[in-house]
């Protein structure tokens, strides 16, 4: 038998057919939120066509929805154009059968969280979604991207994408993680190595020590980053922590299948000797916290790092747009990172929302109150149930304490696409996953960052180094 | 689809790495349930002066004079010129809805983003890739002449200039088939039904927990 790598393993076990290197590629998940998915539905209903298997399609609303009082449910939705959209897909669910967390759900949440939280994402899967973070459940060993409205259609229709192989990246981190390092500092330190386009034509398989070492969480918050480097795919070979996680969730294979399962998910890692096409190391010990300053992911140094100043920049097309980014983010070259003082800060997003994120940032903010200079500190869960968790463990009690504002699950303040924004400006300290212009609103000058530095940010109302606090 | 074959066209040059698709169409837009009519906000942020939203006179609101796409000279352009990693970011499918509703058919960069890449194909957009040291030189052409036009053949996959000079690019067969015939992705892939149903079947008995 031939030596394959993961991507290999995953993807050949799901060709329909091949021809020329274009393959047909069968999905098994297909999740759905309500901005991607409103064009999809009416083509179908356009061509006649009917989706190909009901229950592979997992539906939420998560972009528009309001983070504040829910009670009022869609009908709350104060935007108009916000509140048809998620009418919309509450309406084509409903007309195709599809099962979908809806506002008033306990279920419901940001999508690349609801999908592995419930046993929807699973290890050996195709998963899909018209969203570029959908890298996230590629943490299960299974082969999963983002996919524009186009495909989305296709899937619904067909079951199947059509697919070239990509490329194979190896992306290594050997050793031990220092104090206050988190999953998002690798994700950002491997960025700031390999750039936004470092990926871009590759599958990347994230191995070595330091991310075995990774819970689901942290290997789901690397993955959702894959995207940033321009990988469509993010991976992490299955182990004991993937079979610990998956067990006992509401879509998990049942007690029957669930030996056969395991025996089948233990052979989902690349075998000895495959062989990658670009192979990438970093040492977990050389690893900062990391902070971004510009307008791009791989615009970031360590904590104790200042702005790079021109002379750094490797020719003259990046040096243009490190001027564009001083001049937007309204920084010098050569400022101390811990010298930024900041407006706001968000902890949430796909990246950064689930319980373990919460339970990092709220260890930081305990007992400390968040710095007088800082307007709004936001913290929003991933979904119903993870804000359930964490307010059994007293989590909400800690940030409200401390000053924060403690909200309804959605996606929020990472792309601004409900009311949680920045103005003109405002800088804010955010555990999201881009910093470009305008992001989190028209104007907003985003740094990204772990959950912690995010907390300890907001507690000292400029960065600093979380290591120092905790 | 819009079948895509030979284009003689105006070329506007966005001189920027890594525009992101955030760029080519804010957020808010995304808020429509619709196809179309996302060109007027095409670049929004830096189009505009003021903040736009959707449901506003796009017609009256005052237009960025700094920000290149708004000057004389580039008004109907249909190849827009731009630099490596364009439209990274978000899968946003409505950054080449809002670049073709704009009039734009052809981009030419050093490279793209792999899902915006794959989402032009899908909507009679060709993104063309050329090394850097054209792509350089084509943007001196383009700001140097007034009226710049490049003819793209997709048959004879050839970028040409007015001076005669010819640049080979590479496309898929397969898009480039599906381009130059304006075919529905969705229509080929349904010639295979069999093949799916009896993946399917196969795919059930090995791994039946997945279709639970």
């Amino acid at each position: 038998m031939s030596v394959k790598t993961l991507y290999d393993k995953l993807f050949d076990s799901h060709v329909v057919r091949e021809e020329n290197g274009t393959a047909l590629l069968y999905i098994d998940r297909h999740l759905v939120h309500e901005v991607t998915s409103p064009q999809a539905f009416e083509g179908l209903k356009l061509a006649g066509r009917k989706l190909w298997r009901i229950n592979s399609v997992l539906a939420v609303p998560d972009h528009n929805v309001p983070t504040t009082n829910r009670s009022t449910g869609v009908a709350g939705i104060a935007d108009p154009i916000s509140r048809l959209q998620v009418q919309t897909l509450d309406a084509n669910c409903s007309e195709f059968g599809v099962t979908e967390f809806k506002m008033d759900d306990v279920r419901q949440g940001i999508v690349h969280v609801i999908g592995p939280e419930q046993g929807a994402t699973l290890p050996g899967m195709t998963v899909v979604c018209g969203d570029s973070h959908t890298s996230t459940h590629g943490a299960f060993g299974a082969l999963a991207h983002g996919i524009g409205t186009s495909e989305v259609e296709h899937v619904m229709a067909t079951q199947c994408l059509v697919q070239k192989r990509s490329k194979s990246m190896l992306v290594k981190v050997d050793g031990q993680l220092g104090h206050g390092v988190t999953a998002k500092d690798v994700a950002l330190a491997i960025i700031g190595k390999i750039g936004t386009a470092g990926g871009t034509g590759y599958a990347i398989e994230f191995a070595g020590s330091a991310i075995r070492g990774l819970s689901m969480e942290g290997r789901m918050t690397l993955c959702n980053m894959a995207i940033e480097a321009g990988a469509r795919a993010g991976m992490v070979a299955v182990d004991d922590t993937t079979i610990n996680y998956v067990k006992g969730r509401p879509f998990s294979p049942k007690a029957e299948q669930w030996d056969a399962a395991v025996a089948y998910w233990r052979t989902l890692h690349s075998d000895e000797g495959a062989q990658f096409d670009a192979t990438v190391a970093l040492k977990a010990e050389d690893i900062q916290p990391q902070v971004t300053w510009g307008t791009s992911p791989e615009m970031v140094v360590g904590v104790d790092g200042k702005v790079p100043s021109l002379d750094m920049a490797k020719n003259d097309v990046q040096r243009a747009d490190w001027e564009r980014a001083y001049a937007y983010m309204g920084l010098k070259a050569n400022t101390p990172i811990e010298q930024i003082q900041i407006d706001k800060v968000f902890i949430g997003s796909c990246t950064n929302s689930r319980i373990e994120d919460l339970r990092a940032a709220a260890s930081v903010a305990k007992g400390k109150k968040v710095a007088g200079n800082v307007k709004l500190a936001l913290v929003v869960p991933g979904s119903g149930l993870v804000k359930e968790q964490a307010e059994q463990e007293g989590l909400d009690k800690i940030f409200k304490e401390a000053g924060f504002e403690w909200r309804e699950p959605g996606c929020s303040m990472c792309l601004a696409m409900n009311a949680d924004r920045l103005e003109p400006g405002e800088r804010c300290a955010s555990t999201s996953n881009r910093n470009f212009e305008g992001r989190q609103g028209q104007g907003g000058r985003t740094h990204l960052v772990s959950p912690e530095m995010a907390a300890a940010a907001a507690v000292a109302g400029h960065f600093v180094d979380v290591r120092q606090l905790v | 689809m819009k079948p895509f074959t030979l284009l003689n066209g105006l070329v506007a040059p966005l001189d920027r790495a890594n525009v992101d698709t955030d760029a080519i169409i804010p957020k808010q837009f995304l808020k429509s349930i619709k196809r179309s009519g996302f060109g007027p906000n095409a670049f929004d942020e830096w189009r505009y002066l003021d903040h736009g939203e959707p449901g506003m006179d796009n017609s009256r609101r005052a237009k960025n004079p700094d920000f290149v796409l708004n000057q004389a000279r580039y008004q109907g352009a249909s190849i827009l010129l731009t630099r490596e990693n364009f439209g990274c970011g978000s899968s946003r499918e409505h950054a080449p809805w809002a670049l073709e509703d704009y009039g734009f058919r052809a981009i030419i960069a050093p490279s793209y983003a792999d899902i915006f890449f794959n989402n032009c194909f899908k909507n009679g957009l060709l993104p063309i890739v050329l090394a850097d040291d054209i792509v350089n030189q084509l943007f001196k052409s383009v700001e140097g002449n007034v009226g710049y036009q490049l003819t793209v053949d997709l048959e004879k996959q050839t970028v040409s200039t007015p001076d005669g000079q010819s640049y080979g690019f590479e496309v898929d067969a397969v898009r480039k088939h599906n381009l130059l015939n304006g075919l529905d992705d969705i229509g080929l892939t349904l010639q295979h039904v069999e093949a799916i149903k009896t993946f399917e079947v196969k795919h059930k008995s090995t791994q039946p927990w997945l279709f639970n």
